[in-house]
């Protein structure tokens, strides 16, 4: 009887000891009926249920609460002294695009040419790339995954970080990207004299102004015996039409102003500002225009030398305060994990927690057009949650399992197994190596 | 007479300038919870720093006279962050016209009215190894410094009496340096040979200046000097320590076989995103590494990476630090840190060493910095809240006793004088990508470039 205690305690404990892969086991996400109970649930959008529990069936959430029924064929996860919350959302990266920064065989996420509106991300991500395991153990469970450079660089797809294929992983949602004419520098790039500025600004206005008054003229003979096929157009007259939305990318507090008259100017419907490094300078007037804004990273510095050194830190903060719907991104792809720890950092200087929660999960959905399916914890929506040892903003909290679709994912990635074969090597030392032998001489 | 008043006067003024004009802070810090890093958490406790130096930790210091009094109640009080890696105040970073420069120092290119400085301080952080650049496999000097920031002399940055350090580099950014003007090393295997063959030419002229010294004449004609291979020597003496950017552990391998040959004990390996794999050896060569928290797939060298990477070095007895490389990420090293939390349960005072003590070990700077003890220097930073939580604020920061960030008085717009005609406003976009300076100023030209018809 005691030895079969010992190995029922060694069976139960053993998961929970080693979070990583096993010698030789193959570690599978399941699906299934679930009950999470026990918990401290934190829905986002109803508050904060002290000790409830989720039912997840069939990738749904089935039913949220204090006093629910555990039905008698889920499989039941105690949570007790646990917390919940609906998995967090990266509304900007470029996950499954990107591999390995240095090496252009490792990228997908730019195509040829400067107006590339036709190409698709989701066509190019990859359900296999070690930075999404990486992502999704920390909590981050859906991504908007972006194209990049040029003008127009193409369509951007929000998916889910787990899947084998990219229709399994697509989240629901699209949206062109539009690179709006900088007047600002990026990095350390060169500087250019004002003139030579003024003018690369005015031409990249022109090349983007002629190509919405060719996709809107697009839009007018689409479909008639006369209209030729041109991809490029077909793509840009979805935005003209309304059918998808148009994500404008713009940091400089002029360029924000500009970008705000162009869409008024235009008239395009389901615009989304991102970046919006200074949105900070010109908060009332993205509020005013009624466009919700995508920023980060927030841990960035300063757009000008003589801004306050926590200027890059306030600016989600400051925006959310002026009536702008704010969802924050990582703006990186091997480290959108940090996710959370943006959000920590514009809720400390500024936003609150509460506000930073809800901008890496409702306010990410919804400006994205999928809050009838994630962002929440609500009765009908996908199971994409965690559970957690406590506050995910901090750094000392772990993140104990992920749902995603309702499947129970492996808590593991490259960087866990590295970490379980490291931690103490076999074999160590070994009488003779070099390091040692010399070292004694 | 005459002449000795003349003497003294210039020795008088000689001491003014080798002095500098370091200021020296008098202040007590009052009932903080103290992270002193080498002696535990002391609630409700003072702080003393006379003339720059903690003279005193103990609770209910009464204020001596004319010494300011800061209240930390409710506040935390730990060492000044230390960056083992940064590229922040330089105004140049490589110098790539040879692959062993061993000649040029970053004492030179120092840029004290950097704004990165006071950022730096800004994130709680007192002292930096502002380092070469990592384009050849010796490179340049690096200049280890306090951030006393608003002087315009950049001797007044410098961490006197601080050893003299080096960089080395390993791997794909001197090879591709090689590839580019077509010369060795092109590969890991040449970059050894190139360790190996610098070292056996320093010992050689070692060698011949010993011969002269030992038997010196009027008729004989001294050797030639050469910088680079007087640096060399002194590496070799113990007098220079070395900090190689590396990455993949075959390299950081080979670097500790090279150095045990050479006889040079005192060795820390800077970004070693694969230090993990041979934590056994470094911490029997007791050689030290200064890494990131989580940065990785930037390049093929760290795809194999692990976030665990400083717990694994930590708890197999390696001394390690975290570094930030990066004027964005230095602001925010306590917060690196903490991350060793989340990857691989580090103690809270294990964590904050990796900014600190650790940091100072590596530099040979931890009887000056790195702890709050008595009779080292007042270089402090208050936080109000721990500093290993994502929310804390970093509230002042102290070197030597003076205050360099005081957020209360921190200002919107830091512009001193506001030119009304000035219409371009200079704004730079954050890109992450533009944080590694490693390989800035290294002309990396290919070798057919150097041919083609412009």
């Amino acid at each position: 009887m005691k030895k079969l205690l010992t190995i029922m305690l060694a069976i139960t404990l053993v998961p929970l000891l080693s979070f990583g892969q096993e010698d030789d086991q193959v570690m599978k996400a399941r699906g299934g009926k679930f009950a999470l109970t026990n918990a401290k649930i934190y829905t986002v959008t109803n508050g904060v249920i002290e000790n409830g529990t989720i039912i997840i069936n069939n990738g749904i959430i089935e039913a949220v609460g204090a006093n629910i029924t555990i039905p008698s064929d889920a499989e039941v996860f105690d949570y007790a002294g646990r917390e919940i919350y609906p998995g967090m959302i990266d509304s900007g990266t470029q996950l499954g695009l990107k591999e390995i920064g240095s090496i252009q065989e490792a990228q997908d996420f730019r195509e040829f040419g400067a107006i590339t509106p036709h190409m698709q991300a989701l066509t190019a991500v990859n359900p296999n790339s070690t930075a999404i395991p990486v992502t999704r153990v920390s909590g981050v469970t859906t991504a908007l995954t972006m194209p990049g450079g040029g003008v127009l660089p193409g369509t951007a797809a929000t998916i889910n970080l787990f899947g084998y294929t990219p229709d399994q992983m697509f989240a629901g949602s699209k949206a062109m990207i539009m690179n709006f004419p900088s007047s600002a520098r990026r990095g350390r790039r060169r500087r250019q004299s004002p003139e030579d500025a003024k003018k690369a600004m005015e031409r990249a206005l022109k090349t983007v102004n002629e190509a919405w008054d060719k996709a809107e003229l697009y839009a007018k003979v689409q479909g008639s015996d006369e209209a030729r096929y041109y991809p490029e157009m077909e793509a840009l007259a979805k935005v003209v039409n309304g059918e998808l939305p148009l994500y404008i990318e713009v940091n400089a507090a002029k360029d924000i102003i500009n970008a705000i008259a162009w869409v008024e100017d235009r008239g395009y419907k389901n615009v989304v500002l991102t970046g919006v490094s200074e949105g900070w300078r010109v908060a009332k007037e993205i509020a005013e225009a009624g466009l919700p804004v995508i920023t980060g990273p927030v841990q960035s510095v300063p757009t000008r030398q003589s801004d306050a050194y926590d200027a890059a830190y306030a600016n989600p903060g400051a925006m959310q305060q002026a009536g702008v719907k704010v969802a924050i991104r990582s703006g990186d792809t091997e480290n959108s994990r940090n996710l959370p720890y943006h959000a920590g950092f514009a809720a400390a200087y500024g936003m609150g927690r509460e506000e930073a929660l809800k901008a890496v999960t409702i306010n990410a959905a919804e400006i994205m057009g999928v809050s009838d399916q994630i962002g929440s914890i609500e009765v009908g929506k996908k199971a994409n949650i965690f559970v957690s040892t406590g506050d995910p903003f901090e750094t000392s909290t772990k993140i104990l399992d992920v749902y995603i679709d309702g499947y129970k994912i492996p808590m593991t990635s490259r960087q866990i197994r590295l970490y379980d074969e490291f931690l103490n090597r076999t074999p160590s030392l070994k009488k003779g190596d070099p390091v040692i032998q010399i070292k004694k001489k | 007479m005459k002449r000795n008043i003349l003497i003294i006067g210039l020795l008088v003024l000689a001491a003014t300038f080798a002095q500098a004009q370091v200021q020296r802070g008098d202040v007590l810090i009052k009932n903080g919870t103290v992270l002193t890093i080498t002696n535990g958490t002391l609630e409700n406790t003072d702080v003393l720093v006379r003339n720059g130096k903690i003279t005193r930790i103990a609770k209910g210091i009464r204020t001596p006279n004319g010494v300011q009094e800061i209240d930390a109640t409710g506040k935390f009080v730990m060492p000044g962050i230390i960056d083992a890696h940064s590229h922040i105040a330089g105004s140049a970073i490589n110098e790539g016209t040879s692959q062993v420069t061993a000649e040029v120092s970053m004492e030179d290119v120092v840029n004290p009215l950097d704004l990165s400085i006071y950022r730096a301080l800004a994130g709680g952080v007192t002292s930096i190894h502002l380092m070469h650049g990592s384009a050849n496999v010796i490179g340049g000097q690096n200049e280890t410094m306090k951030l006393r920031y608003g002087s315009s002399n950049p001797d007044d940055l410098r961490f006197e009496g601080a050893p003299r350090t080096i960089k080395f580099a390993l791997g794909e950014n001197p090879t591709r340096g090689g590839r580019a003007r077509g010369i060795q090393p092109q590969s890991r295997m040449g970059v050894e040979a190139m360790l190996r063959n610098s070292f056996s030419d320093a010992i050689e002229y070692r060698e011949k200046w010993a011969a002269y010294n030992a038997n010196k004449s009027t008729r004989k004609v001294a050797p030639e000097y050469d910088l680079r291979m007087e640096t060399l020597v002194d590496i070799m003496a113990g007098e220079v320590l070395v900090h190689c950017h590396s990455y993949r552990a075959d390299e950081i391998y080979m670097l500790m076989k090279v150095f045990a040959d050479f006889g040079i004990p005192r060795l820390t390996f800077q970004h070693a995103n694969e230090a993990y794999k041979v934590a056994p050896e470094l911490a029997e060569f007791g050689a030290m590494a200064s890494v990131f928290a989580d940065w990785w797939a930037y390049k093929l060298e760290v795809y194999y990476s692990t976030a665990y990477n400083a717990a694994i070095l930590t708890k197999n007895g390696v001394t390690t630090s975290i570094n930030s490389d990066s004027g964005e990420l230095i602001r925010h090293l306590f917060h690196e840190a903490a991350k060793t939390q989340k990857y691989g349960d580090l103690t809270d005072n294990e964590a904050l060493a990796l900014v600190t003590l650790n940091p100072a070990k590596q530099l040979g700077i931890d009887d000056r910095v790195g702890s709050l003890e008595v009779r080292k220097d007042g270089d402090i930073a208050i936080f109000d809240k721990h500093p290993l939580s994502t929310y804390a604020i970093p509230l002042m920061t102290f070197v030597d006793g003076v205050k360099y960030f005081d957020r209360a008085t921190d200002k919107k717009d830091q512009r001193i004088f506001i030119n009304p005609e000035s219409s371009i406003a200079d704004v730079q976009i954050y890109d992450a990508e533009s944080q590694h300076r490693c390989m800035e100023g290294a002309n990396v030209l290919s070798f057919s470039d150097l041919f083609k018809k412009k």
